[in-house]
């Protein structure tokens, strides 16, 4: 889906929590995200603490959507 | 002659242990054979028994890819294995995944022959096909009696040390190894004779297939975004409270669009999940957590961003095949270039 999407030229990034299948699907920008069930959030925090982790995420997907990339790039940091 | 000794990896589910709300099932070892370790027995015979059944459940091991590999190599290598029989997956991604990489670290640490199952669309084809032998199965546990045959006489074959035929003969997935043999006519009047049936319009069959590289280039990146346009995709199957398209939670056949016209927080009331291939739980009781429509809407109203695109699009990639995938995105992609879209989040479960 990403690749199809990407092709038009509109960039794209996938958050995902298993990066290989990421990777081997062939996405170009790619955060990292917590854990299958709940890629965005983390049912273990309190509500508040969770939402900050999601923005931090959502923050970090809006910073690969404006870096330039010649292939493939986990933005893990 | 003593038997040989077989060791078989397979998920929560196929161990009888439970679905996705087991999924985080730890790595155990059980002596003798589990679920569908009893067909491959009864396939070996007197050959080969199988020693022990190590199980792992699928969401726990795609979290902890090095970890869990790194645990059950400890617990197959106990049982001195001749081979390792690895699923079959068939088109399950996260036990495809499992699958492979349980045969990747047999291979390369243990030095011990494997032999796993797959869909040809299973992710772990492609991430593991070079490091093991993967027989073609169907895409559901109702190619099991279909599957076990192959894997089982491959297996033995390894085991035993013989020779190993062609991916054809063999029923596995082609692994990309060159080998050397000879023909018994030259190379030149094969390709002639090649040309002859192409230009005939007959079948023929290469002899070096060309790889299929699909990727595309990365897109330009967004120059302003607190001017752009944001849209949200997913695979993980955030839908409207009640699925109203009746998207199905496997083999997805469809995906939809919803508006998100007045939706600033994602909640129980208004939305929920329709994959059937994680445990629904969290993504029920906050769907923000597969879509983050709250954070965006506050970033929305921040500056932060130039908008969020009224409309957010979701289907349920669990064992969806890539052709449907494909068609999904490419209406989904026009939607969004008509609709002005700059950007897009896509969410993966």
């Amino acid at each position: 889906m990403v690749k199809e999407i990407e092709k038009t030229g509109l960039p794209v990034v996938h958050m995902c929590t298993v990066v290989p299948i990421s990777l081997t699907v062939g996405a170009n920008r790619i955060v990292p995200t917590i854990a299958i069930p709940h890629p965005l959030g983390n049912p273990a925090l309190p509500r508040e603490e969770e939402k900050e982790l999601r923005r931090k995420l959502v923050r970090k997907a809006l910073v690969a959507l404006q870096t330039e990339v010649d292939g493939q790039t986990v933005f893990d940091k | 002659m003593s038997k040989l000794r077989v060791v078989h990896y397979i998920n929560q589910f196929y161990a009888g242990i439970g679905g996705e709300d087991k999924a985080d099932h730890k790595p155990e070892v059980r002596e003798g054979k589990v679920g569908p370790g009893m067909a491959f027995q009864q396939a070996f015979g007197d050959e080969a028994e199988i020693v022990a059944t190590v199980i792992c459940g699928d969401t726990y091991f795609n979290e902890n890819i090095e970890s869990a590999s790194a645990e059950i190599i400890s617990m197959i290598k106990q049982y001195k294995p001749d081979v390792v029989i690895c699923g079959p997956a068939f088109n399950a991604g996260r036990y495809g995944v499992a699958c492979g990489a349980v045969a990747k670290a047999v291979a390369e640490e243990l030095k011990v022959p494997v032999v796993a199952g797959m869909y040809p669309e299973n992710p772990g084809v492609d991430m593991y096909k070079k490091y093991a032998y993967i027989i073609e199965t169907a895409n559901s546990a109702v190619g099991m009696k279909k599957a076990v045959g192959p894997m089982a006489s491959l297996a033995l074959k390894l085991a035993k040390g013989e020779e190993i035929g062609s991916p054809k003969e063999e029923g596995y997935i082609a692994r990309g190894v060159r080998k050397n043999y000879f023909a018994s006519e030259r190379g030149a009047k094969r390709a002639v004779d090649m040309l002859i049936k192409k230009i005939k319009g007959e079948d023929f069959v290469t002899e070096f297939e060309m790889p299929v590289f699909d990727r595309v280039p990365p897109a330009k990146p967004v120059k302003d975004i607190t001017k752009a346009k944001i849209a949200l995709v997913s695979s993980g199957g955030p839908v409207p409270k009640g699925n109203p398209d009746h998207i199905e939670s496997s083999s997805a056949s469809k995906y939809g669009k919803y508006s998100l016209a007045g939706i600033y927080d994602l909640n129980p009331e208004n939305g929920q999940t329709a994959h059937g291939g994680y445990d629904p739980v969290y993504a029920n009781e906050d769907l923000d957590r597969v879509l983050p429509v709250d954070v965006l809407r506050e970033m929305e109203k921040a500056g932060e961003i130039g908008s969020l695109h009224e409309y957010w699009y979701a289907t349920v990639g669990n064992g969806t095949s890539v052709a449907n995938a494909k068609k999904f995105a490419a209406e989904i992609a026009k939607d969004l270039l008509a609709a002005g879209v700059d950007a897009v989040i896509l969410t993966s479960t």
